[in-house]
């Protein structure tokens, strides 16, 4: 599945809880439907972060890890 | 009658929650808590009662509970009035179940699997204050992330989940094999194949509770432990049975416990060192005869 993205953000930097918290915030700018990619850190935050994007209503569409061990993140944005 | 009648009753002041000060005639009162829960009007009674009889402080307890130190023994018949008329109870010390604690579980808490405050007031009517040869703690934590510390108790129960998988809903993101701290979940994105090892799953719920398809449903249970104790000696409780999915059984299961405690121990023994001392083995039978 390839996903084109309309934002793009990187949490990398951050920790728990700022992660979530910078991606609320992104999505918050966009509109219903649009796309959101989200770079993010193997452990604690694809942990919590796909979890709590489902627990806003939002819609996970997929998760793909890259060879540095990271992880990016298509979120769709569901204003519920 | 001579003064020496008048000698106050320490055990009996005990056992009604009234702790001995090193002050001489002062007691830190100990107040009834389950789960962790306090009203607010409960909260005026007993800041009424720390200000007119105590220091005007309370101490918060490691087991969820409040002591309001330094109520002097002629007051302890005012302050009982005062707090029953407001609502609050005297909680217990001695040889008996415990102050049930809680985390708040799955009423507030989006990790909870469990309701574990509701859970903690039925065993309180249950068991609460039972007597036993030794103290026995319970303790109720929602979900993995074991904020309550379970394994503390010496009959801790934590919140399960046992997850099961839906191949039609399934978009094999790869959020669940991401999310699963155990490594239990693998997803094949190009074979479109999910694969879950039974034996290194947890039931924490994680995949169910990440899972943006739903294609992981889960069902609730408890997963028990034995043991526990961190106080002079410090031994993690032990899960000794499969996850339990039915209230009706934890309460059997309860009921084997403290019947064989009751049945085993000597007196001033605590469970876990009952069960070192006589051996696992025929307290697990006597609970797979119920599970």
């Amino acid at each position: 599945m390839s996903i084109s993205a309309n934002e793009f953000i990187d949490i990398t930097d951050v920790t728990c809880p700022i992660t979530f918290v910078k991606t609320k915030v992104a999505l918050e700018d966009m509109e219903d439907g649009q796309i959101l990619e989200v770079h993010l850190n193997d452990g604690e935050p694809v942990q919590n972060v796909p979890r709590s994007l489902k627990d806003e209503g939002h819609k996970v569409l997929d998760l793909i890890k890259k060879s540095d061990g990271t992880y990016t993140l298509f979120v769709e944005k569901h204003d519920s | 009658m001579g003064e020496n009648t008048m000698a106050i009753d320490y055990k009996e002041l005990k056992k009604g929650g009234f702790m001995r000060q090193k002050q001489k005639d002062c007691f830190s009162m100990r107040l009834k808590s389950v789960g962790g829960h306090f009203t607010a009007a409960q909260l005026g009674t007993v800041q009424k009662v720390a200000e007119e009889f105590g220091e005007g402080y309370i101490h918060l307890t490691s087991r969820q509970g409040i002591e309001i130190p330094f109520i002097k023994a002629e007051d302890i018949g005012a302050v009982k009035k005062v707090l029953s008329d407001g609502g609050v109870s005297v909680g217990v010390c001695g040889p008996r179940v415990r102050t049930i604690t809680a985390c708040q579980g799955n009423a507030v808490c989006p990790s909870g699997l469990i309701d574990t405050v509701e859970l903690a007031k039925e065993f309180d009517k249950r068991y609460g204050g039972r007597e036993l040869p030794h103290k026995f703690k319970f303790g109720f934590t929602g979900c993995h992330n074991n904020c309550l510390k379970a394994e503390e108790n010496d009959m801790g129960i934590k919140g399960g989940m046992l997850p099961s998988w839906n191949k039609d809903a399934c978009i094999y993101c790869g959020v669940c094999e991401a999310a699963c701290r155990d490594h239990a979940i693998q997803v094949d994105k190009e074979a479109k194949a999910v694969f879950l090892d039974k034996d290194k799953c947890v039931y924490c719920g994680r995949c169910v509770k990440s899972c943006p398809v739903d294609a992981w449903q889960g069902k609730s249970g408890f997963v028990i432990s034995f043991g526990g104790l961190y106080g002079n000696r410090i031994a993690v409780g032990k899960t000794i049975l499969p996850i339990v999915f039915e209230e009706s059984k934890l309460y059997k299961i309860v009921e084997v416990a403290l019947d064989f405690f009751e049945k085993n121990a000597k007196p001033g023994e605590r469970f876990r060192s009952m069960l070192d001392r006589i051996g696992w083995e025929g307290f697990r039978k006597e609970l797979e005869a119920v599970s």
